[in-house]
């Protein structure tokens, strides 16, 4: 896809009409991932259930459209996924970046899977990848 | 000037695809000194001041010429004042390292700008740190302007160093070097203009300037990446101890000692980049015959053109001075709502390349978000230079015009 078409037909509706950016009110989870080099932010809010879902979240933050249309989207996937899955869904986002992933795992990326084309664009792995990496690196503290 | 003419002369073009507008992080080079540094590997070739052999005497010719050549465009009264480094960022260190760690003593200060680029300012944080010393800083007006107002107001009885950029590579603005000077001078400390954004677009004369040090890089001039050069006055450079020792840079060493050489191998540890000495000293000699008056008048008319350009679409802000000839090549803006990132990707697609992002200038980008309220820690950059023309700045206005668009706003 090139790189205006992939404005048009996904980035820019979740980085301008975003479902997922405001607050969550008394979530179990909250961490802030950054990009350093490009001052991209995000603060991931997610709340659990009694038996591990993600039963609400959100972000905040301010970047580029692609991290922000990014992180927007990984929400969409996530609500209502256990740990286990949303991690096996940031596997396949992190695969489908770096050009390995097989037709099943970006299949069950759903729209996220437009993102696809980012691996032809080195420079902006790191705004694609920033809600993904912060949602791995937020479970991993959890453990921790 | 002849731009079309100019612009065979650079071997890149012939790719035709892309507008090249990020000239303010690295230029293109000419043939000229493509050939320089090809010819020196193929006829001079031997290690420089170290062969007593024919081919060595050659190099080493070659490489003092070149050093001549740099040390005559900066019009040093001595050739052995014009050391050989990588880059800006290496002779800014050199300086801080041999001179800031001697001299600066506790409680001293060492003043510099918020405009500086990170190379001239973390070598400055080291020292402050290491001598406990104070660092103070130079607020721009709101264009980028220094004032000498500003400058005066930051230097006092303490301060031992005031390290200042000649150019803003974000805003373009340059700084007043001429009365820093005399200000530093009139209190005993010295002067350090980073020259890195300022000698490609401006003559520079350090001994009218009376600059104490100047770095530069060779990459920006249109010469090789991997050269620089930093000039000092000799009574400084005399004093200082080396930066780097190793090879070809001693008097006399034994077990436990050494003395060193004179100025400028004493700075010159190890096997020297003669080559693309060579090649910086014909990326000169290609600015020479250009003439820098019609480098400069090439510039100010693109930046015109941009400046005209982009007043006029709305939604775009545009940062520094209001007088084109006053932007050294760079034009600094923000698109309302679009992240510079993504300003960037989609003129890529438009074979424009622009720089964003916080242009390892992240002070500044602080200050310009609070001063100027940008909406983010970033900005685009498009830089011209004299081989661009000006139907590349009017196609480069018309694709920011339908920026907003594209990034998904209705206007």
């Amino acid at each position: 896809m090139e790189i205006k078409e992939l404005y048009r037909e996904i980035v820019n509706e979740h980085n301008l009409y975003p479902s997922h950016k405001k607050e969550t009110e008394a979530p179990d989870l909250v961490l802030k991932g950054v990009n350093p080099s490009c001052g991209d932010d995000i603060v991931l809010m997610l709340k659990l259930d009694a038996e591990g879902r993600i039963a609400d979240g959100s972000y905040t933050g301010s970047g580029c459209a692609i991290s922000q249309a990014s992180a927007d989207m990984m929400l969409d996937l996530i609500l209502g996924k256990t740990k286990e899955e949303a991690l096996k869904l940031a596997d396949d986002f992190m695969d489908m970046v770096r050009s390995t992933a097989d037709p099943e795992q970006i299949e069950a990326l759903e729209e996220a899977a437009a993102l696809e084309s980012v691996s032809h664009m080195p420079a902006r792995v790191k705004c694609a990848t920033l809600g993904w990496r912060t949602l791995r690196e937020m479970f991993e503290q959890k453990e921790g | 000037m002849d731009v079309a003419a100019i612009r065979r002369d650079f071997p890149i073009f012939d790719k035709g695809d892309c507008i090249y507008f990020d000239n303010a992080a690295t230029a293109q080079r000419p043939k000229q000194v493509l050939e320089a540094i090809e010819g020196f590997y193929r006829s001079t070739n031997a290690n420089p001041l170290r062969g007593l052999y024919a081919w060595g005497v050659g190099a080493t010719e070659a490489y003092e010429a070149a050093r001549a050549r740099a040390a005559k465009a900066l019009n040093a009264a001595d050739t052995a004042e014009l050391v050989f480094v990588r880059n800006t960022t290496e002779a800014i260190n050199l300086v801080a390292y041999s001179y800031g760690l001697e001299t600066v003593k506790e409680g001293d200060e060492i003043a510099l700008s918020v405009l500086e680029h990170h190379s001239d300012l973390l070598p400055w944080q080291m020292v402050a740190k290491a001598k406990g010393a104070k660092l103070r800083f130079i607020e721009p007006e709101k264009d980028g302007h220094i004032t000498e107002e500003a400058v005066a107001a930051a230097v006092n009885e303490k301060t031992r160093i005031l390290a200042l950029t000649q150019v803003s590579n974000v805003l373009g603005t340059a700084s007043p070097l001429k009365k820093a000077a005399e200000l530093i001078h009139a209190v005993g400390g010295v002067l350090l203009a980073d020259g890195a954004q300022g000698l490609p677009h401006m003559r520079t004369d350090v001994q009218a300037l009376d600059v104490d040090f100047y770095a530069f890089s060779g990459h920006k001039l249109p010469g090789p990446m991997g050269i620089g050069g930093l000039y000092g006055k000799r009574k400084l450079l005399e004093k200082m101890q080396p930066f780097l020792r190793g090879g070809e840079m001693i008097e006399y060493v034994d077990r436990e000692s050494a003395t060193y050489a004179e100025l400028p191998h004493k700075f010159e540890a190890g096997t020297v980049n003669a080559a693309d000495a060579v090649g910086l000293a014909a990326a000169f000699d290609y600015i020479d015959d250009i003439g820098y008056e019609a480098m400069e008048a090439q510039e100010t008319e693109l930046v015109r053109i941009i400046l005209e350009g982009l007043k006029d679409i709305p939604h775009v802000q545009v940062y520094g001075p209001a007088d084109a000839a006053e932007h050294h090549g760079i034009v600094c803006f923000n698109v309302e709502g679009c992240h510079p990132h993504d300003i960037s990707s989609v003129l890529d697609e438009e074979g424009i390349a622009i720089r964003a992002g916080h242009h390892c200038a992240q002070p500044l980008m602080e200050f310009m978000q609070e001063r100027l309220s940008m909406e983010f820690r970033a900005t685009a950059r498009a830089s011209v230079a004299f081989y661009n023309t000006k139907e590349e700045a009017e196609r480069f206005v018309d694709a920011v015009s339908k920026l907003r668009r594209w990034l998904g706003f209705g206007d």
